[in-house]
């Protein structure tokens, strides 16, 4: 048994419960600051010299680095030739660089080596004096009765509810964030498809001839009257619930359909909505052995040969089938638009039955 | 008739019989499955029956393990008749076949046999069954492709898998789609036209071999071009980069205070 | 004030302009001084002391990080345009060259390809965004871990937590701007986050987008965001922050010559301003040489935006992996169940899109939790004192595991929103890190509490160790009698001051309150503080220190005492 250590540490007198008033004796008292230990510019001449030889230089560095930016500002020409503006943008950032850096680094070198190291110390000065709080304490009494907010509650009240209400107009001013005329939900639920309506390629726009897929095929897919949408803008809304993807398996490898689905495919061609219906990300990875289809985002996996049921990740509903046929020319063609709405889930969507009559 | 009746006695004989009994089931099948219409392979009279005979040599030597003495395919490998001469191009000439061992995807690796014999495999194999052919090398020629307009499909059609700057990316289960940096322009053709692995197939009637050409274009543009903004931190976007902050950023910016 | 009080002399009044200044320093500040009275400033800034230590530069690296932002921000925002509206791209970039696009676009390309020194600004606001957030980040997490946060700072620490939210925002908002494909798949998953929120979700999608998505008004929204609103908001949020830093004064570690009452460190001028003033170019230069040399977002890659392409390794910048990665995390069928349901109503249903609403849950909770900390941690203690002294981390065990938990849970959530990059580069499927991920995510956090707790447990007991027999000299020595054993040597009193110069109070149990009684708030608050402090290491006490001087004179054996106190130190608490 040693000697030390019968003294319970629970009684030791360094045990402080928080928040009980000073804090404590400790084994050892505080021996105040260590004293200063000189540094070598503080002594020999000759460091204080070479310390300051160094600062100079690196001052001195920063200029060339001033200079490195201008050449690569003003000697290498742009085109298109790419490595001409990697070099210049390698020159401008070493350049740039280096005329930080040495100031930054000179100046450092000096304060650690030439200033002063010596610490001090300063006081806290308590954050209020109760001479002071008093005297606030005073006026904002003084100032809550000369107004008498407190006595005139019909006042005070009054001036609450306008409080209240005015900001209002402001907010209301943001409803006109969406100007469109169709304004509301019901556009979620319909999309360019419809019966007859090609499908062409993205973005060739060339219509797809059923015979001209291969087997393991993936297609990306937009509907032919997209092209007639005017501006950017609604052409690319409308694209963003009119992507469709296209495989074509062996028709025995479709191990699933819905009865009433039994038309929506065409001799193992199949079409589905590209839109994750997480949270929208396009599903476009298609790995024609496991008929499986990924979506890069949050990597929900849906499989193709199973009515795109959501095999893995958080999807959590299948992609919707777009119903397909041929037309006389053989041209692949909607059915009709899809039976639900496409993309991720909102709060008015409803039934995801997709014998739901909701298009009617 | 003598002539006729001296030449059945020769070595070669056995050989050609198999060989037009082949091309005839090959044109059967290829006859009979209309939905691959993948072109049909008169090219397998471009190779000589001599390296048609050397390509079964080989191929009974290497790979009949898990595709079958015929070719047929086993549990351990698929068929290979009417796979195309494409395919093999690309699989054996990217060293994917034959195979080290069994994974969720064969995997890149020094080729192990040189141009010849490769010519020969794929010969044997498009002697099987008609499929796609190794490319023209006109649709292989960058300088005649539009990178514009193949960059514009490559993001469509290529990017969700091989990544926007061509630098790879993973698919389920273990599988993946391989970088594309300093692919040849060939087995690009030959990926897209055969569809490896999990890769579907893009066929001519899809994407047409002038597309391919842009696609092909675009790659290499991208491959010479290098990268503008200095090191390319592996192509890999946001993830590397902030990676690099959080390691060398962190590090440099708390070298000058160990001083 | 009543105006009767004389508060100022006549000669108060008189003296500045009495005053004749003798120098040129004189007389330039007395200019400035008679206007806008500079000596005030210069008394009290002039050598005000600043604390120094290599864990207090971060908040600084944030800080000026936020300049060179706002310095390349305003250069780029000389040549972007933020319009939606369709044109042709001609620059220089030829893979791009005819096709059509948005303005934003195009003139990011622009600037990156076509006007001198843009790519270069560019890549170096990128580049320092990503420090930014990194620099806040570390910063709070050094606040944390040493205790900071505790009073009287805790406001400060608010005004913290709502910096590091801005930054967040920002840097969305920025990364948004550009338009490519990238950055679009990034809107379309805050759109169908968004409309996953009951009720107003969809109409909020609606308002932010001016229709459905993706429109053609929300990147001039998000621009208004990213280069006025949110700086502004930063802005006054740093100002507030440093001037609760100034009221305050700063921390300091424990030490010799640190008490609660004092700050040691150097003066502002000149070494503190040297100091920090010339790390500003510190940063500058080697964010400008990161930019120089480290390609960052290449945006020409990703094409214009388009709603049908996507990329194979489609991420946010980092301080937004999280959020992505728990959305990766969630499952959205248990089995064969979704977990997506309707709730059936005479209008045809209402959906909830619970695979995308539950991640919000604990990324909710975390960022409330952080905000209201130090108020959850003081009532947890009872600890009311002021602390300008900072805690090592080891002598908060508890705090320290729960921090410690907390980056586990984050760094989970951050590994997840890259694994498909891990799965691609360490040969793994992605679909058993996930696996592996959503069983990882709720033990992970628990095994690094028990693992830190004991870690900073073990850091405590070799504290007193080094107190009681100093450090071991790396001599053998044998005694008289034969025994072999290590020579210690004794460290000095500065040394030893900073290891015993802490408190680890002990469990409190419930205090009854004024009427007398003990609350069932109060009965749980006692649990949690047992919780908290039951694993405890005393700090060596005066008794013990003695008496191991003592027995350093006589030189006997070591064995035992040690263990012996520390073992009874951790029964006697539980």
């Amino acid at each position: 048994m040693g000697e030390h250590g019968h003294g319970d540490p629970t009684e030791s007198g360094a045990v402080i419960k928080a928040g009980d008033g000073e804090s404590g004796k400790y084994a050892i008292d505080n021996p105040g600051l260590p004293p200063h230990r000189p540094r070598v510019a503080d002594e020999d001449p000759k460091a204080e010299k070479r310390s300051e030889r160094q600062v100079a230089t690196l001052f001195l560095i920063s200029i060339i680095g001033t200079v490195i930016f201008f050449i690569g500002y003003f000697a290498v020409e742009l085109s298109e030739d790419l490595q001409a503006l990697r070099l210049q943008n390698t020159l401008l950032g070493v350049g740039v660089g280096f005329a930080m850096l040495g100031i930054g680094l000179g100046v450092v070198h000096w304060a650690k080596t030439l200033m002063p190291d010596h610490e001090l110390v300063e006081d806290r000065k308590p954050l209020r004096k109760e001479a002071e709080r008093q005297e606030a304490e005073q006026i904002i009494d003084d100032v809550l009765e000369e107004s008498g907010i407190k006595r005139r509650p019909l006042i005070r009240n009054t001036l609450i509810g306008a409080a209240v209400l005015a900001p209002l107009p402001f907010v209301l001013t943001l409803r006109d964030l969406d100007r469109s005329e169709d304004f509301g939900v019901e556009r979620m639920r319909h999309s360019m498809w419809d019966e007859g309506v090609r499908l062409v390629r993205d973005p060739t726009g060339t219509p797809i001839r059923a015979a001209d897929i291969t087997i393991g095929s993936a297609m990306h897919v937009i509907p032919e009257n997209l092209r007639e949408v005017s501006g950017h803008a609604a052409r690319l809304s409308e694209k963003a619930k009119a992507v469709v993807l296209v495989v074509r398996m062996n028709p025995d490898d479709i191990q699933q359909v819905t009865p009433g689905r039994e038309d929506w495919t065409y001799d193992g061609i199949i079409a589905c909505s590209k839109v994750c219906t997480h949270v929208g990300c396009p599903v476009a990875l298609y790995e024609r052995h496991t008929h499986h289809l990924l979506c890069p985002c949050h990597q929900s996996t849906f499989d193709a040969a199973q009515e795109f049921k959501v095999v893995f990740g958080p999807a959590g509903r299948p992609l919707p089938q777009l119903p397909i046929t041929v037309d006389d020319e053989g041209f692949l063609v909607a059915r009709s638009d899809f039976t639900e709405p496409v993309g991720p889930t909102y709060w008015e969507r409803g039934s995801t039955d997709p014998e739901g009559d909701y298009n009617a | 008739m003598k002539a006729l009746s001296q030449k059945r006695r020769h070595p070669f004989a056995g050989v050609a019989l198999l060989l037009l009994g082949l091309l005839i089931t090959g044109g059967l099948y290829a006859a009979a499955t209309t939905i691959n219409q993948a072109q049909a392979s008169q090219e397998a009279d471009g190779y000589s029956a001599a390296d048609v005979d050397e390509g079964e040599r080989l191929f009974v030597a290497n790979c009949a393990t898990c595709h079958g003495i015929n070719a047929e395919g086993t549990d351990a490998g698929p068929s290979l008749i009417g796979v195309g001469a494409a395919s093999v191009d690309f699989q054996v000439g990217t060293g994917r076949m034959p195979m080290q061992m069994h994974g969720p995807q064969a995997q890149e690796k020094p080729r192990q046999f040189n141009d010849e014999q490769t010519m020969q495999l794929a010969a044997y194999v498009a002697s099987l069954g008609a499929g796609p052919a190794v490319p023209d090398d006109e649709y292989l020629d960058v300088d005649q492709g539009d990178p514009a307009r193949g960059g514009e499909l490559f993001r469509i059609n290529c990017a969700m898998c091989h990544n926007a700057a061509a630098a790879g990316g993973a698919l389920t289960e273990g599988k993946y789609a391989p970088s594309l940096h300093g692919v040849e322009a060939r087995h690009i053709y030959g990926a897209m036209v055969t569809g490896p692995q999990n890769m579907p197939v893009f066929s001519d009637s899809n994407i047409p071999p002038e597309d391919k050409r842009d696609i092909i274009a675009f790659l290499k543009t991208y491959d010479s071009q290098g990268t503008p903004g200095g090191f390319s931190l592996g192509f890999l976007g946001p993830v590397s980069e902030g990676l690099f902050i959080w390691t060398g950023g962190l590090a440099v910016l708390i070298a000058p205070w160990s001083g | 004030m009543s105006a009767t009080t004389e508060k100022y002399t006549e000669a108060q009044y008189l003296e500045a302009e009495q005053y004749q200044p003798a120098t040129r320093t004189g007389r330039i500040t007395n200019y400035v001084d008679q206007r806008v009275g500079g000596t005030g400033i210069v008394r009290e800034f002039g050598r005000k002391i600043f604390p120094d230590h290599w864990t207090f530069m971060f908040g600084e690296v944030a800080l000026y990080s936020f300049v060179i932002l706002i310095l390349s921000g305003t250069f780029l925002t000389f040549w972007f345009d933020p319009s939606m509206a369709s044109t042709r791209y001609d620059g220089s970039y030829a893979p791009l060259q005819g096709l059509e696009m948005s303005t934003a676009y195009a003139t990011a390309l622009e600037l990156s390809f076509d006007v001198r020194g843009g790519l270069f600004m560019r890549q170096l606001h990128h580049w320092a965004a990503l420090l930014f957030v990194m620099a806040m980040s570390i910063h709070m997490l050094r606040v944390f871990f040493t205790g900071a946060f505790r009073k009287p700072r805790e406001l400060n620490w608010v005004v913290g937590c709502a910096l590091l939210i801005m930054g967040l925002a920002a840097g969305f908002t920025g990364y948004s701007l550009p338009d490519e494909v990238l950055s679009g798949n990034g809107l379309r998953i805050i759109d169908g986050m968004m409309k996953a929120i009951p009720v107003v979700g969809t109409y909020m999608s609606f308002f932010l987008f001016g229709g459905e998505f993706p429109g053609g008004e929300v990147i001039p929204r998000l621009y208004v965001l990213h280069i006025m609103v949110i700086p502004a908001l930063i802005l006054v949020l740093i100002a507030v922050h440093l001037f609760m830093v100034v009221t305050h004064k700063h921390t300091q570690y424990p030490g010799p010559g640190r008490t609660e009452r004092n700050v040691v460190g150097y003066p502002v001028g000149p070494v503190y301003a040297a100091k920090a003033g010339g790390f500003f170019f510190i940063v500058f230069g080697i964010l400008a040489v990161i930019s120089g040399t480290f390609q960052i977002n290449a945006l020409w890659n990703y094409g214009p935006y388009d709603p049908s392409p996507v990329q194979a390794g489609a991420q946010p910048d980092w301080y937004i992996g999280p959020f992505e990665g728990v959305l990766r995390l969630m499952p959205g069928f248990v089995g064969e169940i979704p977990l997506e349901f309707v709730i059936p109503t005479p209008w045809g249903g209402n959906s909830v899109a619970t695979p995308v609403l539950i991640p919000m849950i604990p990324i909710a909770v975390m960022f409330l939790v952080m905000f209201i900390w130090p108020w959850i941690e003081a009532w947890i203690t009872g600890d009311k004192k002021e602390h300008h002294i900072l805690d090592r981390p080891r002598n908060a065990p508890t705090r320290t595991a729960i921090g410690a938990a907390s980056v586990t849970f984050y760094c989970i959530m951050w590994g997840m929103g890259s694994n498909d990059l891990i799965a691609t580069h360490f040969m793994l499927s992605l679909n058993d890190i996930t696996y592996w991920s959503r069983v990882l995510i709720f033990v992970g956090p628990v095994i690094a509490f028990v693992l830190t707790k004991r870690i900073c447990l073990s850091l405590q007991r070799k504290d007193r160790e080094t107190v009681l027999h100093g450090h071991e000299a790396g001599v053998i020595e044998m005694l008289p009698h034969g025994e072999f054993r290590e020579k210690h040597t004794r460290p000095s009193d500065y040394e030893l001051y900073t290891l015993v110069a802490f408190e680890s109070p002990a469990p409190s149990g419930p205090q009854p309150n004024a009427k007398g009684k003990i609350t069932r708030t109060e009965k749980l608050r006692a649990r949690l503080n047992q919780w908290f402090y039951q694993d405890r290491v005393e700090p060596v006490s005066r008794e013990e220190y003695l008496e191991a001087l003592e027995h350093d004179h006589h030189g006997d054996g070591h064995e035992g005492g040690l263990e012996a106190t520390d073992r009874r130190s951790i029964e006697a608490s539980h």
